[in-house]
């Protein structure tokens, strides 16, 4: 991979003007899907190319696009951009950076389903890249890219913003639809999958913001030609988002499969004093955290779920031994806490408890049985919850307990106290 | 049936139509899976996760598409790997489902432990506690103790007033949502909703006033804990120790079934109705009820209930007298009369109402000399009750029927205001199953927000704009696709008297009649007209008197039998009234007659839609009142008859003998139940409480005329009058209207209107 596919921004200075970006291939995927291609032959170059959902399912984005039914209007397009997960940023980055990818991305999306009518969902702390994205969306309209009869063609789009009030829970695509339609943020039931019954009650896809900006070199250069990246069932370059004990945390565009976790790390600059890994957390807080034998795991989606988690949104979230880890799983279950939407009892409640006996824990007052009541909230949780913002809270906890359970005897015995404790802020 | 889906639950076989979800498929079989968010008159959300079963699905082979057996030929089951809810899950063909394996026992054990997390398990002061779900649940699934420290409880607000009717206590909601959806869902008032997140996710109000419904009580019926509880009955008593009695709604023309619920208090000696709930009956209010009719209760012991005979002494003074100084003198002054005239209201029971009429029939009338007259209060309704019956809906009609290819017109009336619950379930049948509504009305109701086509005319005006929509006279092209509603698989005419005189009204019914007949409806079991009558017995009083001339404007005699403060009752030299209080009328009149409510008697009552049901005495008689067809009766002996009848019972048998359309009908007949879907109310901890009961009978729709050997349905156009002064003043009718017995509850009397006052529509 001699350029960036995705991060287009670090080959191309100013690649987010629209002038730049237009030099530089862009919105040609977009001119020759309107005038050379019918909608059924953008999803089924998407299809064939493989490329599956960033936004951390992996769910292959042509197959979803083909559920949409053809008879029904309007349907909507909806591009998540509620990029909440604890360690991820590479949403930002594109929107920022690289926000005509974005665009062109959605444009080929709504064309592909016949959708005259996109949001794009931002989350609300997301006020600076929001800008840049409706500054871009107004010079592609003002370019005849976007809006009425583009390009001569007949066809129609219109692209809104909206941003988010502040919960992680409105990154679940349903809830994100509740959150878009005026209502409160919370999970619905399925079926009727969004394909259906999406945005007021209408056929929707939703598709992450970097799936999207995989879209136009795709139907550009061809889906073998993305093919060439990745493998046979993770095909495709990737955004991880490395961050933590590193050296240089930040974003790196990389073929998935290709390199492991431990070259991740040497890439963005090793750990800060070369000290040793004790874990890693592969998708930010959602996923079962991995310790230092994993470090060998390649980055693809198939060999992360074979160790033991997940690629997820790839926010690789670097632990080395100067880490409590009863500290990090403690803040990521508070994290869970403090985002539950309060619908489901396992989750409104469990979260709850477990931050009752972390708290304990940490403030020296816990016991060994108080050590097994976490892992048995876990698994109380775990299985019953109705999204999986309640099954990601148990991830902290179970796969801690799993790795490091001698971390948290420490805090019980009493051999770590809260004074004595190490604790990164 | 073609649409039904075979499945096995815990091994047995069972069927069920399609789009069943798997807690009601177990119902069939007797099979309890518990439920909190879960109700099956509300959508299902599966945010409670209590309903966790295990769910397989007969194992395809991908390759040969074929479904995958064993070596012995049965069917392999995939089984799903996580437990799924069984409220939201819908049944299909071949499923497998297991409620009784350890591992969902055990997550039954896990959510009612997470729920008491944060429960106060304050059951020995709580309204719900005896008969709270999650009680029973608790003692049914749960794991006996909680490893959560009780010190690590988050508290919150225990005394929220979302209104003045209804308060919720925040600790011991469980956010199931039943409230918000109810509210949602059924009653149309988007007035609560969730609030915040996570553990402090909280029901909250928004209307102003607020919780603005008609419908609130229901919300604490279905609430599954003690969360949301009545100003009336909070903190009033232990379910325990309430005596149950079934009865009837006597406040509007639907007839909700309900229970009145008793308690012998100390403080006064006596028995007390302490709260009033529905019970299911799916033919009239499925299982809910109105505002008025759970809270107007309190005037039934009221303290200036009249409680012994009135009579006036030699100054002009109403002193207290016996029955028999009461009696006599009543009889004297009828017999010595030239001229009598009997006015009845329309919320007495059948059996007072036959007894008041066979003594005009009988006794009044029948001596030469003497004029004797009969009419009911008010008068406006009786113009057209008997156009009503004639071309009412069919006995057979099912408002649960009424759907996609039935037009159901709406003219003059406010149906939310006039029967509340007719408003649920007509609401449903247009906005659930694809009803067509035709509202025609001179000002904006409730009813209009579901309208597919709004008509307007001038106040007043209804029966001159329906003579000539429907006989098309005045219009080149018809406001009202006459096409259409007679290519309508039924037709329902819902219609008031707003605005109207008795001869308006009438020409208004009859025109309807006449709609009914040239659209080809008449006669079908489910079409027919619905009057919005104002109370409850309005149709069997009229069924009972009949048609009635002018009102003379003086007589000798005037006898009252529960007209309250009527103001259409004829001038008398003396004046005979039965009440359960001294109104104005009753002040000004002779001797006056301590009557029962229905509370402390039995009867029956024929709903607008003609249903005739028994209701049963919930309360001891109060002092010396006496039943009205017990003073009826007394007095008619004094005149010579020799009735002695022993209770409504064997007055009804008479009434069904010499009532047209009344014929076969009897208290046991009237009592029977039927198994009703979904079933409520069982022993088996589903929706907790005993509440929803119908021990009492379904009742009994009696046929339409047109349903009647020997009917033939006719069109007539009357003449429709240009309304009058009279007939404008009238106040539009408004469910918080009725002073006499709301003023009576404290728990209501803030909702009382004005006379002049038109309800506030917007919600």
């Amino acid at each position: 991979m001699d350029k960036h596919i995705l991060l287009r921004d670090l080959d191309v200075p100013n690649i987010r003007e629209l002038a730049v970006y237009q030099a530089n291939d862009g919105y040609a995927a977009w001119r020759k899907a309107l005038t050379a291609m019918k909608p059924e032959e953008v999803v089924a170059v998407v299809k064939d190319s493989g490329l599956r959902g960033r936004g951390g399912a992996g769910f292959p984005a042509g197959l979803k696009w083909s559920f949409i039914p053809k008879d029904i209007f309007p349907k909507y397009v909806v591009v998540n951009g509620d990029e909440s997960e604890a360690g991820t940023f590479k949403d930002h980055q594109l929107l920022d950076n690289n926000p005509h990818q974005v665009i062109e991305g959605t444009a080929l999306c709504a064309y592909a389903v016949q959708a005259n009518t996109a949001y794009i969902y931002l989350r609300g702390e997301f006020l600076e890249p929001s800008r840049t994205l409706q500054r871009a969306i107004d010079d592609a309209y003002a370019a005849g890219l976007l809006g009425q009869n583009i390009l001569g063609t007949g066809y129609n789009l219109d692209i809104h913003i909206h941003l988010g009030a502040g919960a992680y829970i409105c990154g679940e695509e349903t809830a994100l639809l509740s959150s878009l339609e005026g209502q409160l943020g919370q999970p619905r039931l399925r079926p009727p999958f969004p394909a259906v019954q999406g945005l007021y009650a209408k056929p929707t896809v939703i598709n992450n913001v970097e799936t999207l900006a995989n879209v136009p070199p795709i139907v550009l250069n061809g889906a073998q030609w993305y093919r060439q990246f990745g493998t046979e069932k993770s095909p495709g370059t990737k955004i991880f988002c490395v961050s933590g004990r590193v050296n240089r945390p930040g974003n790196y565009e990389l073929p998935l499969g290709q390199y492991t976790i431990r070259e991740l790390i040497d890439m963005a600059g090793g750990t800060i004093d070369n000290r040793p890994v004790k874990g890693i957390l592969p998708a930010g807080s959602s996923a079962p955290i991995l310790p230092a034998s994993a470090l060998d795991t390649k980055l693809d989606y198939e060999s992360m779920q074979a160790a033991g988690s997940l690629l997820g949104s790839a926010s690789f979230v670097i632990l080395d031994d100067t880490v409590d880890i009863v500290w990090a799983a403690r803040k990521m279950v508070r994290f869970f806490k403090h985002e539950s939407c309060g619908k489901c009892t396992p989750c409104r409640e469990g979260t709850h408890w477990a931050m009752k006996l972390y708290d304990k824990i940490v403030s020296g007052q816990g016991s060994l049985q108080d050590v097994e009541m976490l892992g048995e909230v876990a698994n109380s949780m775990a299985g019953k919850c109705f999204c999986l913002l309640g099954e990601f809270a148990t991830s902290p906890i179970l796969s801690t307990l799993k790795h490091f359970r001698p971390e948290y005897e420490a805090w019980v015995s009493g051999a770590k106290t809260p004074a004595g404790a190490s604790f990164h802020t | 049936m073609a649409d039904l889906v075979n499945l096995t639950i815990d091994g047995r076989l069972v069927a069920v139509p399609k789009g069943t979800v798997i807690v009601d498929a177990a119902k069939k079989l007797g099979i309890d899976i518990p439920v909190f968010c879960y109700h099956p008159k509300l959508k299902p959300v599966g945010m409670c996760r209590m309903c966790l079963v295990e769910v397989g699905t007969p194992k395809v082979d991908p390759a040969t598409k074929q479904v995958v057996k064993d070596e012995a030929g049965n069917v392999v089951i995939a089984w799903m790997p996580k437990l799924q809810t069984a409220c939201t899950t819908t049944v299909s063909e071949g499923m497998s489902v297991r409620t009784n394996t350890r591992q969902v026992a055990d997550a039954r054990e896990d959510i009612l432990e997470f729920l008491l997390t944060s429960h106060p398990l304050d059951c020995p002061i709580c309204d719900k506690g005896g008969e709270c779900p999650l009680q029973n649940l608790t003692m049914g699934y749960g794991p006996g103790v909680s490893r959560f420290d009780y010190d690590a409880k988050q508290h919150n607000d225990k005394h929220v007033p979302l209104g003045d009717l209804i308060f919720l206590d925040r600790e011991r909601c469980i956010q199931c949502g039943r409230c918000v959806r109810f509210q949602d869902d059924v009653a149309d008032d988007h007035v609560l909703q969730f609030h915040e997140r996570g553990r402090h996710m909280e029901i909250i109000t928004f209307s102003d006033p607020p919780f603005d419904s008609y419908f609130s009580g229901n919300t604490t019926d279905i609430c599954p804990v003690g969360a949301l509880t009545t100003a009336d009955f909070r903190f009033k008593a232990r379910p325990w120790e309430l005596a149950s009695a079934q009865s009837v709604c006597a406040h509007c023309p639907v007839g909700c079934n309900i229970t009145l619920n008793t308690r012998l208090e100390t403080r006064t000696g006596g028995y007390e109705i302490k709260r009033v709930m529905p019970r299911q009956n799916e033919q009239v209010n499925e299982i809910w009820m109105c505002d008025k009719g759970r809270f107007v209760h309190h005037f039934t012991r009221a303290e200036d209930r009249l409680k012994t005979p009135l009579m006036r002494d030699a100054n002009g003074q109403l002193v207290e007298a016996t029955w028999e100084d009461a009696l006599s003198r009543v009889a004297r002054e009828l017999s010595a009369a030239a001229s009598v005239a009997g006015v009845i209201g329309d919320r007495l029971p059948n059996e007072d109402a036959f007894l008041f009429a066979r003594v005009f029939r009988d006794l009044l009338g029948a001596a030469v000399q003497q004029q004797a007259g009969l009419f009911v209060s008010p008068r406006v309704p009786a113009a057209y009750a008997d156009i009503a019956r004639d071309y009412g809906i069919g006995a057979t009609a099912d408002f649960k029927a009424l759907g996609k290819g039935d037009v159901i017109l709406l003219v003059n009336g406010d149906v939310e205001e006039s029967a509340p619950v007719w408003f649920l379930r007509l609401r449903q049948a247009v906005v659930e199953r694809g009803a067509t509504l035709i509202v025609a009305h001179s000002r904006s109701t409730k009813m209009h927000r579901y309208a597919s086509q709004i008509l307007r005319y001038d106040a007043g005006q209804a029966a001159q704009w329906a003579e000539h929509v429907i006989r098309n006279t005045q219009h080149a092209t018809p406001p009202l696709d006459l096409e259409q509603i007679k290519g309508a698989r039924n037709l329902l005419i819902v219609f008031g008297d707003e605005k109207l005189n008795e001869a308006g009204a009438r020409a208004l019914a009859r025109s309807l009649a006449n709609l009914l007949i040239l659209a080809g409806h008449a006669g079908k079991a489910s079409s027919g007209l619905l009057p919005l009558y104002p109370h409850a017995n309005t149709q069997g009083v009229c069924d009972m008197v009949g048609r009635a001339g002018p009102l003379p404007e003086r007589v000798d005699v005037a006898w009252l039998v529960g007209v309250g403060d009527a103001e259409d009752v004829p001038q008398a030299a003396f004046v005979i009234a039965q009440d359960l209080f001294l109104t104005d009328l009753a002040a000004r009149a002779d001797v006056v007659l301590p009557a029962l409510s229905f509370a402390e008697r039995d009867g029956t009552f024929t709903s607008g839609d003609r249903r005739v049901q028994r209701f049963y005495r919930a309360l001891p008689p109060l002092a010396q009142a006496k039943p009205d067809w017990w003073i009826i009766q007394e007095i008619a002996r004094r005149l010579g008859a020799k009735w002695r009848y022993s209770g409504a019972e064997a007055i009804f048998g008479d009434l069904t003998a010499a009532v047209a359309g009344y014929a076969g009908l009897t208290y046991p007949v009237l009592s029977e139940t039927v198994e009703q879907w979904p079933p409520m109310g069982r022993a088996d901890l589903y929706y907790g409480g005993t509440v929803y009961d119908n021990t009492g009978g379904l009742g009994m729709r009696y046929p339409a005329g047109v349903e009647q050997t020997g009917f033939t349905p006719h069109v007539e156009w009357l003449p429709a009058p240009e309304p009058t002064v009279d007939a404008l003043r009238r106040p539009v009718p408004a469910l918080y209207r009725d002073g006499e017995l709301i003023r009576r509850s404290h728990v209501l009397a803030g909702h009382l209107i004005a006379p002049g006052e038109i309800p506030v529509l917007a919600k």
